[in-house]
């Protein structure tokens, strides 16, 4: 199930946009223009025949009954397992299966409560949070990767803490660097900013969490779609990412985790499929990744994702990165051009393929709508990250988001789009 | 008329940058606020009522950011109360609630009346874009919660 990456031929996105057939259509007329990937990605023909493929020919539920479909089923699931683990770098046994990044950070933050409650395997100590411990998270995180770490503070009496932003988009590793302390437990931040575009230095944080012990949990949502991906060698002990988002199907995703931090985690579901022995009052429970991956599994999903990451492979990472490098550039250059447009966060840096913007006078509602009627779709709202939003002194902004099927006309067709928003709705000269 | 040009009608773009009502009024007699969020685009409004002795309208005062959808219907809406002479009775307001959330929800199959609702007909266009019906509605609904708090 493995396939050889193709690795530093340019891509041709001419050639790609064929296998996706949503992006024929047309919106009102126009040719549909797709620069909200960041949202959710467009699907492949080879990942939707996936799908239909098992669900015609293999469907059965996994890891039970003893008939052939069940037994093809459960290969097929495991391959896949193998096929996504591969592609962020891992082992089979350090993926569990999700339904997508908020469920894996979720996972993550109860289980860290059972712990606290002193529920799991004698080693899940180790997670125990006491009342003054701290978890540090950024002001740049999605909701997905901010709340579910206010409530484990509100349930253990743990203290959130902060690592601010720079006005231009980095984090600020000065202020990082007196807010991971001594006190630090948990380090949860992301590896690309859904707002921001910009790669985060992992290594850094990485280094000042482990420098005092903390767990250090990274949301790659952002950046495993986009960015040749190894978790391992980033050096996390927990990572998330979200199968639409890269080209796969909706309900399955990923949580990745160093093996010796699985294998101490207790269950955050519990219930079929995760247990070695059950008795009326106790249970005994698998070794991961089962045990976190109680209930019916999402089959056919996961055998979406792995032909999804497949494909990613098929073209290969690094071209993809290129590519998008490529349209990020002109995307960024094209809106500094255009007045009233301010850029969210524009420092020189590393970066996917993602702006998000303020188009002074105008509502980022009213941008979206005019985009929209000339078939060009954006993301537009606080894109879940309002603290990041008051911090730029915005409730709203515009995000443009590409993908490795996105081409430079279609940059261009958004630019020049733009440059009549702000006559339409009467504003500026 | 684009299918943009229906929705963003003229009225509504004078209305959204010259907006009436907006900055809240001295609350005088019977008054009541109410706040509301548009969780998904962020956009929030503040809207005050005050009512006269004989429990009609006396006005409607509002404050809040969000699109020109937004800010127009809020603004039609107070125009719609101030035009009322001597209040608007509480039980018309509730109606005209009712009556233009119904054409909002049509998907343009009910337009809104300019006989009943002055301006804010311009906002039939709404409705045929079910993500902006919330935007839309934002300010009604203030409306509507306030007109509930004020005895």
């Amino acid at each position: 199930m493995s396939s050889s990456p193709r690795t530093s031929i340019a891509l041709d996105p001419r050639a790609l946009r064929e296998d996706f057939p949503i992006l024929g259509r047309s919106v009102d007329g126009h040719p549909l223009v797709y620069l909200d990937s960041a949202a959710t990605s467009q699907k492949p023909r080879a990942v939707i025949d996936a799908e239909v493929a098992f669900l015609t020919n293999e469907n059965a539920a996994v890891h039970r009954g003893a008939h052939t479909l069940a037994a093809e089923a459960t290969e097929l699931f495991e391959d896949a397992r193998a096929t996504v683990a591969g592609f962020v770098g891992a082992a089979p046994e350090q993926l569990v299966w999700t339904s997508g990044a908020t469920a894996g950070l979720n996972l993550v933050a109860y289980a860290i409560g059972n712990a606290t409650l002193g529920r799991g395997v004698p080693e899940s100590v180790r997670f125990a949070l006491a009342p003054g411990d701290e978890i540090v998270v950024t002001e740049i995180e999605h909701h997905a990767n901010l709340v579910p770490w206010q409530e484990l503070a509100a349930r253990t009496g743990a203290v959130l803490r902060h690592i601010p932003v720079h006005e231009d988009g980095q984090l600020d590793l000065d202020a990082a660097a007196s807010v991971i302390g001594e006190r630090t437990r948990i380090v949860a931040f992301t590896h690309v900013s859904n707002v921001l575009g910009i790669v985060n230095p992992v290594p850094e944080l990485v280094a000042l969490a482990h420098g005092v012990g903390a767990l250090t949990v990274l949301d790659a949502c952002q950046s495993a779609p986009h960015l040749p991906l190894d978790l391992p060698e980033l050096g996390v002990d927990l990572a998330v990412f979200s199968g639409h988002k890269m080209l796969g199907p909706y309900g399955i995703g990923g949580l990745y985790g160093r093996a010796d931090v699985l294998e101490a985690l207790p269950p955050f579901l519990t219930g079929g499929s995760m247990i070695t022995k059950v008795g009326l009052d106790r249970t005994e429970f698998l070794p991961p990744p089962q045990r976190f991956e109680a209930g019916t599994q999402p089959v056919s999903q996961a055998i979406g994702l792995a032909a999804a990451v497949r494909y990613l492979d098929a073209v290969g990472m690094d071209a993809v990165h290129a590519h998008e490098r490529l349209l990020e550039r002109r995307l960024r250059d094209g809106l500094r051009e255009i007045a009233g447009v301010r850029l969210l966060g524009d420092a020189p840096a590393e970066r996917v393929g993602l702006a998000a913007f303020d188009v002074d006078g105008v509502h980022a509602h009213d941008v979206g709508q005019f985009l929209d009627s000339r078939g060009i779709a954006v993301r537009v709202g606080h894109h879940c990250a309002a603290p990041l939003h008051a911090r730029f002194g915005l409730t709203a902004s515009v995000r443009a988001s590409t993908a490795l099927y996105n081409t430079t006309d279609e940059v261009d067709v958004f630019l020049d789009a733009l440059t009549h928003v702000r006559p339409f709705f009467g504003v500026g000269a | 008329m684009s299918g943009l040009e229906s929705l963003y009608q003229e009225l509504i773009l004078e209305h959204s940058k010259r907006p009436h009502g907006k900055g809240i009024a001295e609350p005088e007699g019977a008054a009541a606020t109410s706040h509301q969020r548009n969780p998904i685009c962020g956009d929030e409004i503040t809207l005050q009522v005050r009512m006269n002795a004989d429990d009609t309208v006396r006005d409607v005062t509002w404050d809040g950011a969000g699109c020109s959808i937004s800010q127009a219907s809020a603004s039609m809406l107070a125009v719609l109360v101030d035009d009322r002479e001597g209040g608007m009775p509480r039980a018309e307001a509730t109606a005209l609630i009712d009556g233009f959330r119904t054409s909002l929800r049509s998907r343009g199959t009910i337009p809104i009346d300019e006989e009943t609702y002055g301006d804010a007909e311009a906002l039939s266009g709404v409705s045929k874009y079910t993500a902006r019906v919330k935007c839309a509605m934002l300010a009604w609904v203030a409306f509507e919660d306030a007109l509930a708090r004020a005895s």
